[in-house]
């Protein structure tokens, strides 16, 4: 029962952000114009902006995911698609359990995958050698489904809140902290000749951990959202 | 379950939203077959009703006892479609959702039965509320025989026409069998459906 959900929202979730590919492409482009400023801002120092990379890199981000992820669940709630996917998952408090995972692997997909393969153009901007470009894209590869599966949670508790975008960042972004500090934490050991062995087991710890708890709240929030 | 040949049944039912208590004491069966009519003034419960049977909300009080092995399709005021797919491609996502027939015979089937086979690859924006309804309804084509129907105001936005397919689709699946429960503010059109009237009687504050 619970295959067919999974996959068909996947799908349609893909297909949808084909059809609209300048809404796909926006949390891309804020991420690029972000990360751009800095150079500018803070000055074209090459050491500084090396030193700088690995955070600024990381908290843009961990920022496009956050402000892609505020309509995930909106536009399927208001026009009934959402109702349909729980009673597809069946009754009960996980009914939204496929629908869940389902959304955050398709905002991966989409934000997440797309971000770690323009982080090393962005890497070689601020004079990243090339290990500390690889170490960049593999925390990006842990940390971003975390983003995906945190982001997932919060739109699935805001949904129906006015404003629920603002109240989203303000509950989430605090949770994704240890993903911030351990990922861009990587890539400065790398980039100051340390061992990031232990940022990236963190990292993937984290990941699991999310991975397991997240769908499921997210499953009881959309049951309650919806009730 | 004490009667095998119910398909659905509610006892005690009582549904609260707010401070309102919308129905109690609600008592329901619905057997192969029969088409229920659930009647009742704006604001006395319908669509929560729906909804409570449907699974999507749990009742305050009472409880509600399904047929394990029959589908329930419930087709609730919005349509559940994306502007952005084509009619096809909604009706087809809807239905491989729900793990029934996705197979293109019969979801060309089920747009000839609402008339929308030749719009099956305009984008939804484009059709009208009547159109949008109809693709709405063309799901309940694709599901098993004996599915029970949940319909909230199926009858919304359609025309004559609309009515009518949507009439001799629900007395179709009422001869093989199988069970609605639908609301509609505007009197049922065909006498062959013989609809069991359920009314919601007056709300009652807390």
């Amino acid at each position: 029962m619970t295959a067919p959900v999974f996959s068909a929202v996947l799908g349609r979730d893909l297909r949808l952000a084909a059809r609209r590919r300048v809404d796909a492409l926006l949390p891309l482009a804020f991420f690029a114009v972000a990360v751009s400023l800095f150079p500018l801002g803070v000055g074209p120092e090459p050491n500084t902006l090396r030193q700088i990379a690995p955070g600024v890199l990381w908290v843009c981000a961990l920022l496009a995911a956050m402000l892609s992820v505020t309509q995930l669940y909106a536009g399927d709630q208001v026009d009934g698609s959402l109702e349909q996917m729980m009673l597809a998952g069946g009754a009960g408090t996980l009914a939204a359990l496929p629908v869940a995972i389902a959304k955050a692997v398709s905002h991966w997909l989409l934000t997440g995958l797309p971000l770690v393969l323009i982080a090393p153009l962005f890497g070689v901007m601020f004079d990243l050698s090339g290990r500390s470009i690889g170490a960049l894209c593999a925390s990006l590869v842990l940390g971003t489904p975390i983003l995906s599966l945190l982001g997932g949670l919060g739109a699935a508790l805001t949904l129906g809140v006015r404003n629920g975008g603002v109240l989203l960042i303000l509950l989430i972004v605090p949770l994704c902290i240890p993903a911030l500090i351990f990922g861009s934490g990587a890539v400065s050991a790398v980039e100051s000749s340390a061992s990031a062995r232990g940022h990236f087991s963190l990292l993937g710890a984290l990941f699991i951990a999310t991975g397991l708890l997240a769908p499921i709240a997210t499953a009881a929030a959309l049951r309650i959202a919806t009730e | 379950m004490t009667d095998a040949a119910v398909i659905m049944a509610a006892t005690g039912l009582a549904c609260r939203r707010g401070e309102r208590v919308l129905f109690r004491g609600l008592d329901l069966d619905v057997r192969p077959g029969q088409i229920v009519w659930v009647r009742g003034a704006n604001g006395r419960g319908k669509t929560s009703l729906l909804r409570l049977l449907a699974g999507l909300a749990r009742p305050e009080a009472g409880r509600i006892e399904r047929d394990a092995q029959r589908e329930r399709v419930y087709i609730g005021h919005s349509n559940a479609l994306k502007d952005d797919l084509t009619v096809a491609e909604s009706l087809r996502f809807l239905t491989r959702l729900h793990g029934f027939d996705t197979s293109a015979e019969a979801l060309d089937a089920a747009l000839r039965r609402f008339g929308l086979h030749s719009r099956r690859a305009a984008p939804v924006r484009t059709l009208s509320q009547g159109q949008r309804r109809r693709v709405a309804l063309a799901r309940l084509c694709t599901a098993p025989a004996a599915a029970l129907w949940l319909l909230d105001e199926p009858f919304d936005a359609l025309d004559t026409e609309g009515v009518d397919a949507l009439n001799t689709v629900l007395s179709e699946h009422a001869a093989r069998g199988g069970s609605t429960l639908l609301t509609s503010h505007v009197p049922l059109t065909l006498t062959s459906l013989a609809p069991i009237t359920l009314q919601l009687n007056e709300a009652v504050a807390a």
